[in-house]
């Protein structure tokens, strides 16, 4: 088991060297570069700068060297905890990404928290009574949940509260608190707003997670141990829980690590849309500007956060499963 | 033995597998509902009833002009017609419905000429009001802030929005096919290379690397040259799940010993492939890719919402959602949200398909 | 005589598909004595474990006893109808596992994958502990772990202090039908159904585990059913023998009497059938004409009509035969013997 972990962590690094290649050849993949857009952005609004002001900023922000010295200085920096400058705020990465870090992390978590506390009662409940009414709603709304893309969900959620309720439900915070420092009166906002989203969010996670259960279990329920279990006198409750259960469950735990970082993808589209202080709509624009550093660090942080997530599920599969455990070594 | 099973004995696997899929009621009315969708995108013309892309600020934010099939007792379909008030305060339109003036449609009207699939010369439309001056005034869904008809332009949305779900899982279909077939018959150096290969992209968070791609393409490309380039991306990182699949299949096959008779038959190897193990899951890959259309259509939505992917002055359903985007908006003019349900319907259809299809095709169940 | 343990009524359990009602068991009857053995034997599809799935109350939806009584009696006591308890009920669970128990077919995926052995029959002693030990403290870990493997050297595992804690496929096939066993009898049932015990493991291991069986029998004198294909394991081991086909009792008896001078034209066929050492080499094996029906196409009149050689027509045809005594302890439902006895309509 710990060679196992211990194999995967090793790897670690070498993935992560190959995607920040990857990362950074994607980012300067446009034509031009932040200065060129941000030149742009000038003439369109009326101002203009020189030839030399231009030139000099280009060699300020480094943007005259070759494509791959631009990659060294990053690598160095990295490497050295630096996540270099934001090329259109003009403020250390670390900085703009941190704060938002935080808020995605905690919409991520409570997305998943309320999928699964939901998911996988439904999805027992209704694979223990399949054909009722029951499981068909539930059937219904899973298709219906998994249909729908999450951006329109919340479109349709903000207008329907708006329009009938008059609440103007975007951001996570009350216009008041947003750049307030944190204070316990600043969490129970944060807690106020930020169920809607991560309802958004988990809705379709919630869908997919509920019928893959109600899938899992149907099989499990079918085999042999099930019959013996019941034979033996166990309550259908206990047995189905103790056995077959936990059995369903173990694949979809392998997914948790896919999940998270998902939902931290899945949040970009959605926070753009509600406006909430997110990674996403940074990226977003980091993207579109070509701000390299700040995109390119914040994917190779997606890219870290998706290898650690896989490892975890794996982890938690093999703690989960002994078959997996023994054999593995 | 009984006629019945005499029938199903001598039946070939794909007549067994669509009499297994005839019998999920659900998946049939899904496909038929595909069938209806993908004719609109062969003849978006015939379908529309105006121009998607006239504007006239002046008839912006129209309401939706529900089509009455009867007037009275007879079978004459008809919209009410709209009126309109300039607001002295905001200066804007106010539209009412005026059910007592009605407007009578006909179906297949001579409207605006086109060809036929890009070919035939023709004027027929499926709907448009009987009088000719009272062609303009019919708009089934209202009309956006630029005074274009929402119907129209939901046509047209649906036949890219659709085609390019088609096109990607048809492109990541064959990619997946060809690379994971090469990695799970050949093996060797090939095997582990096209395997990290997978690793790595499937290592890669989807959203963020598609919002990159797609940010990455210059500003100043053509409709057609976005589509395209929105296409190959799509199907670039949806094609390693599949790919997977096939190789593990083509591994198992390999071992399989009517893979073994062949060989020693003396048979070619591109045959033995193509002839022999190939369609042994033919119909999983079938059933699989149509389950993977609604991902891509969902993701193109989405990249077009954001303003990544489609962009205007194309038409796709993400490009419509855009208008939705400002909460004001919507709550002025809700049936800008339209093609949102449509989105849901087709994936829903997509999914129950697939699901039918998936069921019929494998060959242990039942 | 003691009352019979267990007695099968006229049981009827049908399945409702959607293609239409599956009568797999069609008026069977049958009794268990105190600590007999009982054989029933009868080809794949003929209902005999959906029977006993239905003395338990563990048959799977979509099918549900329709009809008749399964009597159960206790040490003394007045006999309970287990076909009227509730089968999710606290009355039925009581039953499972510490009166009638069950070894189920396929041992290699009887057990879950993810429990040890040792604490499967753990749960099963600790479920019914009020049952098997009324009078005493609650069992300790230790006890009950002391227990499981008192139980496990009782049925031959060796080592059976590590094997407590292997995982049931860590085990071979033999060892696991084994400690399936052992799980069985851990809270001493007065009945034991045992569901293919021998189909799925080698011919060796199965000779073991049949001298097992014989010898837990006698010491515990739990009466056991036994529910086969094979002809030679009923041979061996039942005292009584119960032959179905198509969901009813084609005849039953005493072991000797049906295996040297049986009564109905299915049983003669197949005792006909199995390949012996003594018959002549070369020749044909005899085999039943025809195959088995669909469970869809019953024949009208006795199911046994259209594959039989002896056949009435016009009676066999049109009226089930009643099962009917032949001889002492013999039964048969057969035109040839009871002309005049036929099922009520």
């Amino acid at each position: 088991m710990t060679r196992f972990v211990l194999k995967r962590l090793l790897l670690l690094p070498v993935l992560l060297f190959v995607f920040s290649v990857a990362v950074f050849a994607i980012v300067q993949a446009p034509p031009g570069d932040f200065l060129t857009t941000y030149v742009a952005t000038l003439a369109s609004s009326g101002s203009s700068i020189s030839a030399e002001q231009i030139a000099a900023l280009r060699q300020e922000f480094g943007l005259d060297q070759p494509v791959w010295i631009q990659y060294l200085k990053w690598m160095q920096n990295l490497l050295s905890g630096n996540l270099g400058l934001s090329l259109e705020y003009q403020r250390p990465n670390a900085e703009l990404i941190g704060e938002r870090l935080v808020l995605t992390v905690v919409l991520a978590l409570f997305a998943f928290a309320i999928t699964w506390i939901v998911a996988i009662p439904a999805g027992i409940y209704s694979a223990m009574h399949p054909r009722s009414v029951f499981d068909y709603v539930l059937t219904l709304l899973n298709y219906v949940g998994v249909a729908t893309p999450n951006f329109l969900l919340a479109l349709v959620l903000m207008w329907v509260a708006f329009a009938y309720f008059g609440l103007s439900a975007t951001g996570l915070f009350s216009p008041d608190l947003v750049d307030a420092p944190w204070s316990a009166a600043r969490v129970v906002d944060l807690l106020k707003h930020v169920w809607l989203p991560a309802v958004v969010l988990g809705v379709a996670g919630t869908a997919r997670l509920t019928r893959v259960m109600r899938a899992n279990l149907l099989d499990e329920l079918n085999k042999p141990y099930v019959t013996t279990a019941r034979a033996k006198g166990l309550s259908e409750w206990r047995l189905v829980l103790r056995y077959p259960a936990r059995l369903a469950l173990n694949p979809l735990v392998s997914t948790i690590g896919w999940y998270l970082p998902l939902l931290f993808s899945g949040s970009l589209i959605v926070a753009t849309v509600m406006n909430l202080p997110n990674i996403g709509p940074l990226l977003l624009r980091a993207l579109i500007n070509q701000d390299m550093y700040l995109a390119g660090s914040i994917l190779l942080i997606y890219c870290f956060l998706t290898i650690v997530g896989t490892l975890i599920s794996d982890i938690l599969l093999a703690w989960l499963d002994p078959r997996i455990r023994i054999e593995e070594g | 033995m009984s006629t019945t099973e005499e029938r199903i004995s001598v039946a070939s696997n794909w007549r067994l597998v669509w009499w297994r899929f005839r019998r999920h009621r659900l998946a049939v009315l899904s496909a038929l509902v595909l069938a209806v969708l993908y004719a609109v995108v062969l003849v978006p013309d015939f379908a529309s009833t105006h121009d998607p892309e006239a504007t006239d600020a002046r008839l912006a934010f129209m309401p939706i002009q529900r089509l009455h099939l009867f007037d009275g007792w007879r079978l004459a379909p008809w919209v009410p017609a709209v009126t309109g008030k300039r607001n002295p305060t905001t200066l804007r339109m106010e539209w009412r419905i005026d059910e007592g003036r009605k407007i009578p449609v006909r179906f297949f009207v001579a409207g605006q000429p086109y060809r036929l699939l890009g070919i035939v010369p023709a004027r027929v439309h499926l709907l448009g009001a009987a009088a000719a001056e009272d062609r303009e005034r019919v708009h089934l869904f209202g009309t956006d802030r630029l005074g274009r008809d929402q119907w129209s332009r939901l046509v047209y949305g649906t036949r890219t929005s659709m085609t390019i779900g088609l096109t990607a899982v048809t492109l990541s279909v064959i990619l997946g096919v060809v690379l994971g077939g090469i990695s799970g018959y050949i093996g060797g150096l090939a095997d582990v290379v096209i395997q990290r290969l997978i690793d790595l992209l499937q290592a890669l968070p989807t959203i963020p690397v598609w919002l990159a791609l797609t940010a990455a393409l210059p500003r100043d490309w053509s409709p057609q040259q976005v589509f395209l380039a929105i296409t190959v991306i799509l199907s670039l990182v949806g094609w390693t799940t599949l790919g997977r699949e096939v190789r593990g299949r083509f591994l198992a096959l390999r071992e399989e010993d009517f893979v073994l008779a062949a060989e020693l038959a003396g048979v070619s190897r591109r045959r033995i492939i193509v002839r022999h193990m190939v369609p042994t899951f033919l119909s999983h890959i079938i059933a699989t890719s149509t389950l993977a259309i609604p991902a891509m259509i969902i993701s193109e939505t989405s990249l077009s919402f954001l303003g990544l992917g489609i962009r205007p002055p194309a038409i796709s359903w993400g490009v419509l959602l855009q208008e939705a985007q400002n909460i004001q908006t919507v709550a002025l003019a809700p049936w800008l949200l339209i093609p949102g349900a449509v989105v849901i319907l087709s994936v829903l259809a997509f999914n129950l398909v697939g699901d039918g299809l998936r069921d019929a095709a494998d060959p242990y169940s039942q | 005589m003691t009352a019979p343990v267990l007695e099968v009524k006229g049981l009827r359990v049908h399945f409702a598909l959607d293609e239409g009602v599956v009568r797999a068991v069609d008026g069977v009857s049958f009794t268990v004595e105190a600590s007999q053995v009982v054989g029933i034997v009868g080809e794949s599809g003929c209902g005999k474990s959906v029977t006993m799935k239905a003395a338990l109350q563990i048959v799977e939806p979509p099918g549900r006893i329709v009809g008749g009584e399964i009597l159960w009696r206790r040490d003394g006591g007045p006999a309970i109808d287990l076909a009227q308890l509730s089968p999710k009920g606290a009355a039925m669970r009581a039953i499972r596992g510490a009166e009638i128990a069950l070894i189920p077919q396929e041992p290699m995926a009887a057990f879950s994958p993810v429990h040890t052995v040792g604490d499967q029959i753990v749960e099963a002693l600790r479920l019914h502990e009020r049952q098997w030990r009324p009078a005493g403290s609650p069992l300790s870990r230790g006890e009950a772990r002391a227990m499981t493997v008192d139980l496990f050297k009782s049925v031959g595992i060796s080592m059976p202090d590590q094997r407590v804690d292997a995982y049931p496929w860590q085990l071979s096939g033999g060892l696991r039908q084994r400690a399936m066993i052992a799980m069985a009898l851990s809270c001493k049932p007065r009945l034991l159904i045992a569901d293919e015990p021998t189909t799925a493991i080698d011919v060796t291991t199965q000779a073991q585990i049949l001298n097992l069986l014989r010898d837990l029998q006698r010491r515990h004198g739990t009466a056991i059913v036994f529910i086969t294909h094979d002809l030679g394991v009923i041979a061996q081991m039942a005292r009584r023998v119960v032959v179905m086909y198509l969901g009813r009792v084609m005849e039953q008896g005493p072991v000797d009497r049906i295996f040297h001078a049986p009564a109905h034209p299915y049983t003669r066929a197949l005792l006909k059938s199995i390949p012996s050492v003594h018959s002549t080499p070369r020749t044909l094996l005899p085999t039943i004409t025809g195959s088995i029906p669909h469970p869809l196409g019953r024949p009208r009149g006795c199911p046994f009509h259209p594959r039989c050689p002896d056949a009435i027509p016009g009676v066999c045809t049109e009226r089930v035969p009643a099962l009917r005594p032949v001889s002492p302890e013999q039964l048969a439902s057969c035109f040839l013997h009871s002309p005049d006895e036929a099922e009520p309509a």
